[in-house]
């Protein structure tokens, strides 16, 4: 039995079913709240739900059963006297050392919890910033999406940020570069490209086997790293997508050579191409990529995936995947995306998408 | 005194309490000491600039009121989620 965690525009969801198969609802909590992401923290069993009410503001929840009560985690908070707020919570990853969580939000923030999840603290350092001022916004805000640990080495971190870039960490976060060499923003004049902060990353993940390997989903192109988020190369042109358009990622985490993603049309038009809902797969790294569609509507589907709303668990080839749409309709594949089938249809817009 | 009336689910982090009597100026100044009686409620209601959250609505004595509305003992304070969203 696998429980998803799906965040929705009014509520969390936790669905319970098998993988190929349909999945029940068993608990719902924030009711009307958006729930932007939620997890579970594997190694405390820990559930996490990032729920940004319009009313009062961004918080994260903590609870053991996710039917049951929901503590406020502390410590979200900006400096005092700052002009900024905190708008929007994003992610929550787990740390490398017991205990130690990283959330991400907006603007462009990284909390850490040395205490399982129940505090957190802003990392001063990246706040700081000297550049910050000049940071702007990608459309749904300056998010700090993706917090990509390195196993095995608690000092070394990147982070992305939409539209911000990628940055990188070799002394646990207390100092940070750019590791933008390579993106293309297409979005931009070509005059001025080359020095610009406005990186607007989608995605990011680890490999955990081979650390030094990462995978970008950028808006308007996709991207591998090999040197640990120093610089990139394009795998998103001429290697069989539809488009380099998209979202979500997510890696085999036994298997360096893979990723997956959702392409959309484009920027313009952030729909599934040709009315087919399709993830494309690559087992080279990058060098070409696999539609897997098989199950998935394959006309007039015009579904639209956000960044988060992309989970799995397991690996190789009985690697359980899910996704979800803001149509509502949530997607399973238990064979690494041989075939799919929906898990739950008629939910609230999604999201995100975690197996617990 | 102010009295500041709640709804849920703001009464939630006040113990239940709806009803309020707190000392304060100004309207901030009622909402920091609702704060400090009742830490929970800290960033529901003001946000880290101590300025009332774009969607929530305060009333004073019926009208609409801001974070330097000036008060008087016995003002009545409600806080209220504005009418938006989707």
């Amino acid at each position: 039995m696998t429980e998803l965690l799906v965040g929705t525009k009014k509520g969390l969801f936790a669905l319970q079913g098998d993988p190929g198969g349909s999945f029940d609802i068993t608990a719902r909590a924030f009711a009307g709240e958006p729930v932007e992401f939620a997890m579970r923290d594997g190694r405390s069993g820990r559930y996490f739900a990032c729920v940004t009410s319009a009313f009062y503001g961004p918080k994260i929840f903590v609870a053991d059963d996710p039917a049951g009560e929901w503590q406020q985690a502390e410590g979200l908070t900006l400096p005092d006297g700052e002009e900024s707020a905190l708008i929007r919570l994003w992610s929550v990853v787990p740390g490398i050392a017991d205990d130690h969580l990283y959330a991400g939000g907006d603007p462009g923030v990284l909390f850490e919890s040395r205490d399982g999840g129940v505090s957190w603290e802003l990392n001063k350092s990246f706040w700081e910033q000297p550049t910050r001022p000049e940071w702007g916004p990608g459309a749904g805000g300056m998010c700090l999406h993706s917090i990509a640990t390195w196993p095995g080495d608690p000092s070394r971190l990147a982070l992305a940020i939409s539209a911000v870039g990628v940055w990188l960490s070799d002394d646990a976060g207390q100092t940070w570069r750019h590791g933008n060499k390579g993106l293309v923003p297409r979005y931009l004049p070509e005059d001025a490209r080359e020095n610009t902060f406005d990186l607007c990353v989608h995605n990011l993940h680890r490999h955990a086997t081979k650390p030094e390997r990462l995978f970008m989903q950028f808006h308007g192109g996709v991207y591998r790293s090999d040197d640990a988020g120093e610089s990139w190369i394009d795998i998103g042109t001429d290697t069989g997508l539809p488009s380099d358009f998209g979202f979500p990622l997510v890696i085999d985490p036994d298997d360096a050579d893979s990723a997956y993603v959702i392409p959309l049309v484009a920027d313009l038009d952030r729909v599934t191409p040709e009315g087919r809902v399709r993830v494309y797969e690559t087992r080279d790294a990058g060098a070409s990529w696999t539609p897997r569609g098989d199950g998935l509507p394959s006309e007039d589907a015009y579904l639209t995936i956000l960044r988060q709303a992309f989970g799995r668990s397991g690996s190789g080839e009985t690697m359980e995947l899910y996704f979800g749409a803001t149509s509502g309709d949530v997607f399973g594949s238990g064979d690494a995306g041989a075939t799919w089938s929906t898990a739950a249809t008629k939910l609230p817009p999604v999201h995100s998408v975690r197996v617990a | 005194m102010a009295v500041v009336r709640l709804r849920a689910p703001l009464t939630e982090l006040t113990g239940g309490q709806r009803e309020l009597q707190l000392d304060g100026a100004t309207v901030r100044e009622v909402l920091r000491a609702l704060e400090t009686e009742h830490p929970a409620i800290s960033g529901w209601i003001l946000d880290e600039r101590t300025t009332i959250r774009q969607h929530i609505n305060v009333f004073v004595n019926g009208e609409r009121g801001r974070e330097d509305t000036a008060l008087a003992p016995d003002d009545r304070i409600h806080v209220l989620p504005s009418i938006s969203g989707g």
